[in-house]
């Protein structure tokens, strides 16, 4: 199995194998985090530019602390500040980052296709941190990479997906990766909140969250975004809280060692307690030190896809 | 492939590696503050015998891990068909130990190169040494190996191959020919 890939633009696009080389990649460079230096020279001499359209402070650092662990040189564009701002296009924008021989864009983008189109006008490797409603891979694989480590497998769990869907990327990653690998997924919001249709991607739907907790091995709990609610169609906050906020309470009648994921950041006393979020389920914080790891195995993979096809 | 001739049989392998071991012992003066480092894939084989083989002569544990030199490879660039990146696994300190790296053939020290910038980024060990259970010649860097199992002149058209128990099935190193 090797990759070939080289851009990471969704989890739609990769076969369970390819998917499962990425989480093996990982597990090996989880450990260079855990050395005394923290580095290792695999991609020195590379550029990584980190091209965001949308405010990120979790996932830009994570790959920029991702890169620099490989030896490669990072820089952050942020678009208030650059030639975006004088109405250059991304194709354009992308075009002049290229010719800087920089060798990888990661980028954040509010337009669903936008990592896509950038990767098919470009050579250069385009790494996709999110666009629009559409993917967020490497962060549905630091999930599935967290899962595996804590459950041994992903193969026939029951992982419920809690929250803001429609508007998620992250569920959608989370949908195409975790059904490759054979997990089962429901997800669980009020019916506004799930998209139409969504069943075709072979994953079930509930607006009853004590219902989907008896069975789940896991939940993954999505950030309301309470900043994309332009049609007013978002639940009352507290409202929301009350019938599918993850309390200790619900939490007590879920299986003994459900595990807790939330991408973050949390809106505490909103899609979840405090005392769940600090509690023995939760894994939040292990997914971010898993997402360096996981962003370190793209970022290699990528680079390695790229010199192979020169 | 054209296999040529079975260098070393499992008794041979077993022989050279207690020797590896008793010399090591020697060297050192016993094996206080000694530690060995296997390098993926077979070297850990070799290295992990090694400190049976040092136990049993000792007595005593000793530390044993494994390195990976993919990320540290010059010729990562350059790699055709994709090197796995697999798992390091050193979870003692290497400062001030004497350490000895274990590889299964030693032929240009590229290998060995990458493997001495990987143990450096884990400490500061008193001394590195080399223990290799095929030495093939054909140095491309000035490095060379403290105890070897068995030197074989080989010309540069014919490929050593080991196997271990462990990963292939059986213990024999060949010389094969490319053809």
């Amino acid at each position: 199995m090797s990759w070939t890939k080289k851009d990471l633009l969704g989890l739609e696009y990769l076969t369970p194998e390819e998917i499962e080389l990425i989480l093996d990649t990982a597990e090996s460079f989880k450990e260079v985090s855990t050395r005394e230096i923290k580095k290792v020279p695999a991609l020195r001499g590379k550029t990584a530019v980190n091209l965001f359209y949308e405010p990120s402070t979790r996932t830009r650092v994570s790959f920029e602390v991702a890169a620099k662990r490989l030896s490669a040189d990072v820089i952050n564009i942020a678009t208030e500040t650059s030639s975006v701002r004088k109405g250059e296009t991304l194709i354009d924008t992308g075009k002049n980052i290229q010719a800087l021989k920089a060798d990888i864009i990661i980028m954040r983008h509010n337009c669903s296709g936008a990592a896509n189109m950038l990767a098919r006008c470009l050579d250069i490797s385009v790494v996709n941190a999110g666009d629009g409603w559409h993917e967020h891979p490497t962060q549905a694989l630091l999930d599935i990479f967290t899962l595996k480590e804590k459950l041994g497998k992903i193969k026939g769990l029951n992982v419920a997906i809690v929250g803001d869907i429609a508007h998620s990327r992250v569920a959608r990653s989370n949908i195409w990766g975790l059904t490759k690998l054979g997990a089962k997924v429901t997800l669980c919001a009020p019916a506004i909140l799930l998209p139409p249709g969504i069943e075709i991607t072979g994953v079930k739907t509930s607006s009853n969250i004590d219902e989907v907790l008896k069975n789940a091995d896991a939940i993954n709990v999505l950030r309301m975004q309470f900043e994309r609610d332009e049609d007013a169609a978002f639940p009352e906050q507290l409202d929301y809280f009350k019938k599918f906020g993850i309390t200790e309470e619900r939490l007590a009648k879920a299986k003994k060692d459900i595990i807790v994921m939330h991408p973050g950041p949390i809106n505490r006393g909103i899609e979840m307690s405090s005392g769940v979020a600090d509690g023995k389920n939760s894994v939040i914080l292990e997914q971010v030190t898993n997402g360096i790891a996981v962003r370190m195995a793209v970022l290699f993979l990528v680079s390695q896809a790229r010199e192979a096809k020169q | 492939m054209k296999e040529k001739a079975k260098i070393l049989d499992q008794e041979g392998i077993s022989r050279a590696i207690m020797r590896i071991a008793h010399e090591i012992i020697e060297k050192n003066k016993g094996s206080a503050g000694l530690c060995v480092v296997g390098i993926r894939n077979r070297g850990v084989y070799i290295a992990q015998r090694i400190s049976a083989c040092i136990k049993q002569i000792e007595g005593k544990d000793v530390s044993t891990g494994a390195l990976d030199i993919t990320l540290y490879r010059d010729d990562l660039a350059l790699a055709t068909g994709q090197p796995l990146v697999r798992k390091t696994e050193i979870d003692f300190d290497i400062n001030d130990k004497n350490l000895v790296l274990v590889d299964d053939v030693l032929y240009t020290g590229r290998t060995i190169r990458a493997a001495l910038d990987a143990l450096i980024d884990f400490g500061r060990p008193k001394s590195i040494q080399l223990a290799v259970l095929v030495d093939r010649g054909h140095r491309e860097l000035p490095i060379r190996a403290d105890f070897v199992g068995k030197n074989i002149p080989t010309s540069k058209k014919e490929s050593v191959e080991v196997h271990l128990q462990e990963s292939d099935g059986s213990d024999e190193v060949l010389i094969a020919e490319k053809e």
